[in-house]
């Protein structure tokens, strides 16, 4: 691997929350569950150790401490009882990893279908896509910080694939 | 003899000498050189064997369009056969040999072919080997394959690394000849973002070759400060090496980057496949130059003209002492002018123009060059290499006028714009008849996604052959392409070109004109192929007139360079023959990819553990410890058996079945699909979905439920907990999960978006475990923490709550027909919990089980499994399970379908078990059952097949199950199912329920 | 290799991305229905060389589905849309049929 990049697997908290995104309690809810407000269409929002991610036009991702996933969904539960809504706990379904370095771009450039470029995807928006044969989500922190979440099933894949992808001498060098 | 010049070669270092290999012998070149160069240095003129006649064949060109020179590269891991001499660059230590030639190049017994060549003409196999039809298989096909062929396949693993990457640009610029260069600077001038890639590992095309002056500069010069400030500007990616291989729809390209085959092994991937979108693709792909159709025009030393010069201006080696040239254009006059340069001998000039009056031509005479005009090749003397020429007039039919020794022949038929990209994605040429070439028709481009044209030709590639025109054409494409991709262009400076001023060329699709059938048969078109001008005559004269039927009868154009020289003189035969106008007869589709990319390229990094995603469960590793035997389950893998020290998987199979039915077993149940629904209007979506009513199970109750496409089939099945008032979680089958989830969202996305229903896959949230067997409920209650006696948790009941200290939901269901718990822990936490229960058990007896243990259980039930027991055609009332399909619901999801009146007919196949009448025959799966007098066809009369089978350990008896027509009806009948030519084996009619047919075992 | 926008999430990808999920707007027909509604509703596809609306999901993306009205000939896409909805935008009709002068228009 390239002495430059760091592949890191995360041990993360997360609830996917389903609803009504322009709705009034749910805006109070998320609030008061992590700290942040909505998060617009792609949006990744941060409040302290709390994310929120914009994932389809009724669904968010909201990322907390893993002993606190289930706190945050029966929190949500009660401060959403009676408007419809689905609020649960993902974090074991999901794989979370740190990827940091330069040269990070280039990696995910060679198995996302997703422009790269600097200027084009810069950090907090999310991005759903592919990786090599996988489903991802991933988004950048900083520059050439990105986190990507995947199933837990494949996370033995991604983890290869990053490998792999960051191996010395292997990227192109088109983004530096 | 060809050799190294004791000056020049603009590519070359010669301070750098490089050592390598052909044919095991050792040559040297100089770091630079292609490998045809450096073999042409060393006097090698003899490269290959050609396909079909194993004729001596030499270099023809000096690029892609190379179609002789193929030769094997490398060895054992990093062995690659098939690939072009003139596109390999040389390196120290590389190794090269020649192909398609047994004993030996110079000696091959394959050439017998070529004595019988008059008996092999087009479409000769044909037409010879379809009688007696055994013989094919068995005497000329394997005849054929070893006689004929390329290069030997490679027989290890390839050593290399491979990968894709995914590039996004305004403009991509294929191509970095000076049209390619202009064209990039326009476009980047505009600030749009600027892809310029060329196959060649140094820039500026022809321009190194022929010289010309741009702005009062050497154009090469001009080119290398032109691609000096491109490399500075932010906007601007530039790759050499780098092949467009493919235009495809809305602008996607591919883009072929050979990274390190002239370094193996350097530790970078040896390509890497660029997939560009792009907003516009400029194609200044240049022109190919068309090689002339004479007598003899393959012996080895008959090469294109623009190769001659190539060599001796990019690398410095001569092909030839003595050089005839032979033209019907100006632009061949350049090489004579090149040899004359570099001291090198050229007899006569022969132009089958009548006229000549061109600049170039003007030039070569004042040199002193003997120029004859109208006259041309009656054919080339020599075999393995060039001796020399018969001239005649190319008006006649060949008469002999003089005989020119000489050891090389440069010949141009004219150029062929390089319209493969352009074509790729559906752009349409036009037949420029002057010119004589098909150019790109800029009125119909290949559209992109908003309608529009996306390609644009520039430069040669369009047809603009001059140079000025051609850096004029370029400069617009450039302007074009960045305006259209959104930028505004700067104003550009008018360059001045200066360049010889050329005369028309004429024509020449025979030589001579009327050259008679000796001299056709030896005149070729496709080199690689043995594609000569008698065989499309022979095409045409037989039916063939449709371009694409001739060129599939004859196999012009079908080699590994696509036709690349061929293609063009190829048609005028066709067209002549017919005598119909070319563009009457049109020209066969251009695909994918340019030239030859590799394998490794188009899979990437798709090998090896990274071929496909394997999707593991939280206790994989314990099993991988544990002596698991694996199996694929969807994408999943899961334990088929546990097997131990000196046991055979069968044995553990019976082992794990035999202790799970007395004591108990525990099984990783992870993969099973879990989608959980909420919402106010769940149970009425649910209600929809499944066959059976889940609106009304109670709270804290399971239901196995049914779900059936609109077509009636069944497509999945599982139990539903009802964890709420409005949330249920869906269990599927552990390859449905997906498709499930995905089903639900569609049918809430796309029919009933009233619905107040949520849907998430939470499958991958929990791992899974079945307790099973009599002992069950002891484990559980030694783990402790909750209350799972038959009163607190019965049968189709669920609690929640924590076991051994761990949260966990335990369902009380069963796939075996034995008192059984599925807990359901966080994925986090369920190695732990397994451990925990491995601990638990062991005093009590419990071993881990596999799949295949759950099947033969579950077949021991009767239990269907989807997939097993459908196949697509099947409905639920099909395999007794219409107890599950609600009659009383207004609709569901295929309701509609079972309405229709064939699906309830008795003949219809139905489950039913089978017991063989040897207990220890096991049924093949997919077995077929037959019946009564064979059909008038001579087939079998089938009625039904086996979908399950297995033998029980349980009742020491083989079990099957199958779907046999009006099964239920047959109850007692023995049923045979012929299994090879010589054996049947009969089974017996029976309930499909094999055991306890009561419930009693997990009624406990 | 085509390209899309969702409109959901407002992302344009490539086909890998997206999932074909067949014609449009076609009208489910239940229990209850006649045999040749069902059997239209069923099996009886348009397939038209031009203008056609077709459904997609965003399957690697953000799992929704959406509407695209794309020509089968050329591959152009017209526009894509809301999944929501039983027939196309009248606006995106018109504009398809500016285009498209000789096509017959929806449905």
């Amino acid at each position: 691997m390239s002495d430059a990049i760091h592949i890191e697997l995360v041990a993360q908290g997360m609830v996917t929350l389903r609803g009504d995104l322009a709705s009034a309690s749910l805006a109070k809810a998320v609030k008061a569950a992590v700290g942040c407000t909505v998060p617009g269409q792609r949006q990744v929002l941060v409040a302290g150790e709390n994310v929120a991610l914009w994932m389809s036009p009724d669904e968010l991702l909201l990322l907390v401490r893993h002993d606190k996933a289930d706190d945050v969904v029966a929190h949500l539960g009660k401060s959403m009882a009676g408007e419809h809504h689905l609020a649960v706990n993902v974090s074991d379904a999901r794989a979370m990893f740190r990827l940091q370095g330069q040269g990070a771009r280039e990696v995910l450039a060679k198995g996302a279908p997703v422009d790269l470029a600097p200027g084009q995807f810069e950090p907090w928006v999310v991005r759903r896509t592919r990786i090599g044969l996988v489903a991802a989500a991933f988004w950048m922190t900083e520059a050439d910080t990105f986190e990507i979440v995947c199933f837990r099933s494949v996370a033995g894949y991604m983890e290869d694939w990053l490998h792999h992808a960051a191996r010395k001498d292997s990227l192109p060098g088109v983004f530096s | 003899m060809s050799k190294r010049l004791s000056s020049g070669g603009r590519l070359i270092d010669r301070a750098k000498p490089v050592g390598f290999t052909f044919n095991n012998q050792h040559f040297e070149g100089f770091q630079g050189d292609t490998l045809a160069a450096a073999l042409l240095a060393n006097g090698q003129t003899l490269l290959g064997r050609s396909f079909k006649y194993h004729r001596p064949r030499g270099l023809v060109a000096s690029g892609a369009e190379e179609p002789n020179a193929l030769v094997g590269l490398g060895d054992g891991a990093r062995f690659e056969p098939n690939q072009r001499a003139t596109t390999t660059e040389v390196f120290d230590g590389l190794k090269a040999a020649s192909q398609n030639h047994w004993p030996s190049l110079h000696f091959d017994v394959g050439a017998l072919n070529a004595k019988l060549s008059p008996f092999f003409p087009a479409g000769f196999y044909y037409k010879t080997f379809i009688h007696p039809r055994a013989a094919w298989k068995h005497l000329f096909e394997p005849f054929i394959r070893r006689s004929a062929g390329l290069g030997k396949a490679p027989k290890l693993g390839d050593a290399d690394e491979y990968e894709y990457f995914y590039a996004y640009t305004d403009v991509l610029v294929v191509g970095g000849g000076i049209a390619g260069i202009a064209a990039a600077m326009e476009a980047a001038r505009s600030g749009a973002r600027v892809i310029l890639i060329d196959q060649n590992a140094h820039w500026g095309g022809r321009v190194l070759t022929d010289t010309m002056q741009i702005d009062g500069q050497d154009a090469a010069d001009w080119a290398l400060a032109q691609v000096e400030t491109l490399a500075k500007m932010p906007n601007v990616t530039l790759r050499n090496r780098t092949m467009g291989a493919g235009v495809y729809d809305h602008g996607y390209a591919l883009a072929y980057e050979r990274v390190a085959d002239h370094k193996p092994g350097d530790g970078r991937p040896r390509h890497r496949l660029w997939r560009i979108r792009a907003g516009r693709i400029v194609t200044a792909t240049g022109a190919i130059e068309r090689p002339l159709a004479f007598a003899g025009n393959d012996v080895p030393g008959v090469m294109l003209a623009s190769a001659v010069r190539d060599y001796v201006g990019l690398w410095g080696v001569s092909p030839g002492e003595r050089t005839v040239l032979v033209t019907n254009n100006d632009d061949g006059y350049r090489t004579a002018i090149a040899l004359h340069a570099a001291g090198l001998e050229v007899p006569v000039v022969l132009d089958a123009r009548d006229s000549v009056v061109g600049a170039l031509s003007v030039q070569a005479r004042a040199l002193g060059i003997r120029v004859e005009t109208g006259k041309g090749f009656a054919k080339v003397l020599g075999g393995k290499f060039v001796t020399g020429v018969d001239i005649c007039a190319q008006a006649g039919e060949g008469e002999l006028l003089e005989t020119i020794p000489c050891d090389c022949v440069a010949m141009s038929g004219g150029w062929s714009p390089a319209v493969h990209l352009w074509s790729h994605c559906g752009g349409k040429l036009n037949w420029d008849e002057g010119a004589a070439m098909f150019r790109p028709d800029a009125a119909r481009p290949p559209l992109g996604d908003d309608g529009t044209g996306f390609v644009i030709a520039a430069g040669a590639a369009n047809g603009w052959l001059q140079s000025g025109e051609c850096l004029e054409d370029a400069v617009e494409a450039g302007k074009k392409s960045a305006i259209e991709a959104g930028f505004k262009a700067k104003k550009a400076g008018k360059m001045a070109v200066f360049a010889p001023v050329e005369q028309p060329l004429q024509p020449v699709w025979m030589m001579p004109a009327k050259a008679k059938p000796a001299l056709r048969a030896k005149a070729f078109l496709d080199f690689q192929n043995d594609v000569k001008v008698s065989d499309v005559r022979l095409a045409a004269q037989e039916g063939y007139e449709s371009v694409e039927h001739a060129k599939r009868y004859t196999t012009l154009g079908m080699a590994t360079d696509q036709g690349k020289l061929s293609n063009i003189n190829g048609l005028a035969v066709l067209a002549e023959s017919l005598n119909v106008a070319i563009p009457q007869v049109g020209t066969t589709t251009f695909r994918p990819p340019y030239t030859p990319i590799s394998m490794g390229s188009i899979a990437g990094d798709a090998r090896g553990d990274l071929f496909k995603p394997t999707r593991r469960t939280a206790m994989d590793g314990w099993h991988e410890a544990h002596g698991a035997h694996w199996e694929p389950v969807a994408d999943w893998r899961r334990p088929y058996a546990f097997v131990r020290k000196g046991e055979t998987v069968k044995q553990a199979v019976t082992r794990e079945v035999l202790n799970t039915r007395s004591s108990v077993g525990m099984l990783d149940a992870s993969t099973l699909g879990k989608i959980l629904v909420k919402g106010p209007d769940a149970g009425k979506f649910l209600d929809l979905i499944y066959t059976n009513v889940m609106s009304s199970l109670a709270v804290g109750k399971c239901r196995y439920g049914l779900m059936c496409n609109e077509n009636g089939f069944l497509f999945d099945d599982g139990v539903v907990a009802r964890l709420g008032v409005d949330e249920f979680l869906c269990h599927t089958t552990s390859g449905g999960s997906d498709r499930v989830h995905g089903w639900m969202e569609e049918w809430l996305q796309t029919e009933w978006w009233d619905l107040q229903v949520y849907v998430a896959n939470v499958t991958e949230q929990f791992a899974q475990i079945a307790v099973v067997g009599p002992k069950a409920r002891l484990v559980l209650e030694k783990l402790g923490g909750m209350d799972v006696s038959r009163e607190a948790l019965p049968f189709m009941g669920f609690v929640a709550g924590a076991l051994a200290g761990i949260p966990a939901r335990v369902y009380r269901i069963s796939f075996s027909g034995e008192l059984s718990y599925e807990i359901a822990v966080p994925a986090s936490r369920g190695l732990e919990f397994w451990e925990k229960v491995a601990e638990a058990g062991t005093e009590l007896g419990i071993t881990p089980y596999g799949t295949e243990a759950l099947h033969v259980m579950r077949a021991e039930k009767g239990f269907i499994m989807i997939g097993d027991e459908t196949d697509g055609t099947v409905i639920p009332q099909d395999l007794n399970l219409g107890w599950a399909v609600s009659k009383k619901k207004s609709d569901f999801i295929g309701k509609r379908a079972h309405e229709r009146p064939f699906f309830s007919d008795s003949g219809r196949k139905q489950l039913v078990g089978l017991l063989t009448d040897n207990p220890t025959i096991v049924l093949p799966d997919g077995a077929h059952a037959v019946e009564g007098p064979k059909l008038s066809n001579g087939m079998e009369n089938m009625i039904g097949h086996v979908t399950s089978s297995y033998f029980s350990p349980t009742l020491g008896h083989s079990i099957a199950m199958a779907l046999i027509k009006g099964g239920s009806q047959r109850m007692g009948q023995t049923l045979s199912f012929p299994v090879s030519r010589s054996e049947i084996i009969r089974a017996k009619v029976v309930d499909p329920v094999f055991l306890d047919k009561e419930g009693a075992r997990q009624n406990v | 290799m085509l390209k899309l926008r969702c409109p959901n999430c407002g992302v344009e990808g490539e086909e890998t991305e997206f999932a074909a999920g067949g014609e449009a707007h076609l009208q489910r027909f239940g229990a209850g229905s006649g045999d040749e509604e069902f059997r239209d509703y069923l099996f009886q596809r348009k397939n038209p060389r031009g203008v056609h609306f077709e459904r997609w999901r965003h399957a690697f993306g953000c799992g929704k589905w959406f509407h695209a009205a794309r020509c089968t000939a050329t591959l152009e896409v017209f526009g894509t849309y809301s999944a929501q909805v039983s027939a196309p935008p009248s606006e995106l009709v018109v504009a398809i049929k500016a285009k498209r002068p000789d096509w017959k228009g929806w449905p």
